[in-house]
């Protein structure tokens, strides 16, 4: 099991209940969609409200970034950078600059 | 000591304030939910304190919310709203077709009959139902499948479902109002649905007294006359005597006929409550005059009500679902503004208060009688 460190937007993390980042154990290569799956186990609340409930992919307002990087058009397959697998970075899900 | 609690969805949150039965004093509790746009609250008839919120944003999509304390807590429940089968097309603005898309819920109503049951109007439009209190929600597929759905078009709101009426009598009829789709019925629980729009015209339709299309505001009826449906259209005000199958208008002399809610007095099921607005591009009241219009003739003769409400200068709308009764005797009257006023009456419109001045854009009011 891999440890993530995920930080979540203002209203994610009140819907969750949680203050700051969180910490899910993440199975296998620890992908993007692994992820946001081991997150929705931990907060069943999250489902739908990052990635839609019928097609899975992620909402377009929200984006992914990690290690200085924009990954939110990456395939969902795709691994996270070592950084974030070895718990020294953070995979951040951010709500875009769409107005307030 | 009895009382009352309104229910206040607003753009950035939800507020729950209360008074005793003599409406005078009130207390703020909010926002709920800060930060989201709160469509809707709506509280059981069978349980006051269990009470359904719809919440939602651009980034995040809807959630639901119940309490089973009277909103001092909240549990977030099932939020995925899936069509059934093949879910066809209806028209955009501009006539061509767009498939249906889950986008948000606008309406919560819980069952009169049954308290793990609520009925959810969404958009696009399609009418839910929740058997379990909200954790799970299936679709009532025979009204979006009705025949007409290619022919349905969106309102400046978006394509949705924002009324639900329940006959108290009889569990099998449901009525339900589409902007700009019109007003259909059902007499068997929800399974299939028959239009309610005969005698109604439309002149933004190319066939104006066209069975579908038309962009109705807000219905609303009296529990003791569930044959009686008053309508809010985008113009006109009507009624029908017969569950929808035909319509009068009884615009009488409102000084205009556009407008969005419609309310029906709690012991008077001949008094009714609208809101007139200038017109469909001047979304404020006439004159500048916030003015609650009651007939107390079932249409036709209205009365403007005005003490206590701004004369001066008040250029904000009122939405479909921000008018409200509760059924206390004599019956408090509540509605909230766009630009976050609520105002109460406690004596049947005669005379108003405001509540609360500086709330976001209200989105609906309701309001609960709690013991």
């Amino acid at each position: 099991m891999t440890p993530v460190r995920i930080a979540l937007p203002a209203h994610l993390r009140n819907l969750a209940g949680v203050e700051g980042e969180v910490q899910v154990e993440v199975d296998g290569p620890a992908t993007i969609s692994d992820a946001l799956d081991a997150l929705e186990a931990s907060y069943p609340m999250l489902a739908g409200t990052i990635r839609d409930h019928e097609s899975g992919e992620r909402r377009d307002f929200l984006r992914y970034f990690t290690c200085g990087e924009d990954i939110s058009h990456h395939r969902p397959d795709t691994p996270l950078p070592e950084p974030v697998v070895r718990g020294e970075r953070v995979f951040r899900v951010v709500g875009a600059i769409a107005g307030g | 000591m009895e009382g009352v609690r309104i229910l206040v969805g607003t753009a950035k949150g939800g507020f729950i304030i209360t008074s005793d039965r003599s409406r005078r004093d009130w207390t703020v509790d909010g926002p709920h939910f800060g930060g989201w746009v709160v469509m809707h609250m709506n509280g059981s008839p069978m349980d006051p304190d269990r009470i359904y919120a719809s919440q939602w944003t651009d980034w995040h999509g809807q959630v639901v919310q119940r309490s089973l304390d009277g909103g001092r807590s909240w549990e977030p429940m099932g939020n995925e709203f899936a069509y059934e089968g093949e879910v066809g097309t209806y028209r955009t603005f501009d006539g061509s077709p767009a498939p249906w898309e889950f986008k948000k819920v606008w309406h919560l109503l819980p069952s009169p009959h049954d308290q793990d049951t609520v009925y959810a109007g969404v958009e696009d439009a399609s009418l839910f139902r929740s058997r379990d209190g909200g954790a799970s929600w299936t679709e009532l597929p025979g009204l979006r499948t009705h025949g007409s759905g290619e022919h349905w078009q969106p309102g400046a709101g978006g394509l949705c479902l924002h009324t639900i009426l329940l006959d108290p009598e009889n569990p099998q009829r449901i009525y339900v109002a589409i902007s700009a789709a019109g007003a259909f019925r059902s007499d068997d629980g929800g399974a299939s649905w028959e239009v309610a729009t005969g005698g109604l015209e439309s002149d933004f339709l190319p066939e104006p007294a066209s069975p579908v299309g038309h962009c109705v505001h807000k219905m609303a009826l009296h529990p003791s006359h569930p044959d009686t449906v008053f309508m809010q259209k985008h113009w006109d005000v009507c009624r029908s005597d017969d569950a929808g199958a035909t319509w009068t208008e009884v615009s009488g002399n409102l000084p205009s006929d556009f407008g969005f809610p419609i309310a029906v007095h709690p012991h008077e099921p001949e008094t009714l409550y609208v809101v007139p607005i200038l017109s469909d591009t001047e979304h404020y009241p006439p004159e500048g005059k916030l003015r609650v219009y009651r007939s107390r003739t079932g249409g036709g003769e209205w009365e403007a009500l005005t003490r206590g409400l701004p004369q001066d200068d008040f250029y904000h709308n009122i939405l479909r679902d921000a008018l409200a009764v509760d059924s206390l005797d004599p019956a408090g009257v509540y509605l909230g503004t766009t630009g976050g006023h609520l105002y109460a009456s406690p004596d049947g419109g005669d005379q108003w208060q405001a509540v609360a001045e500086g709330l976001p854009r209200i989105l609906s009011v309701e309001v609960q009688t709690v013991p």
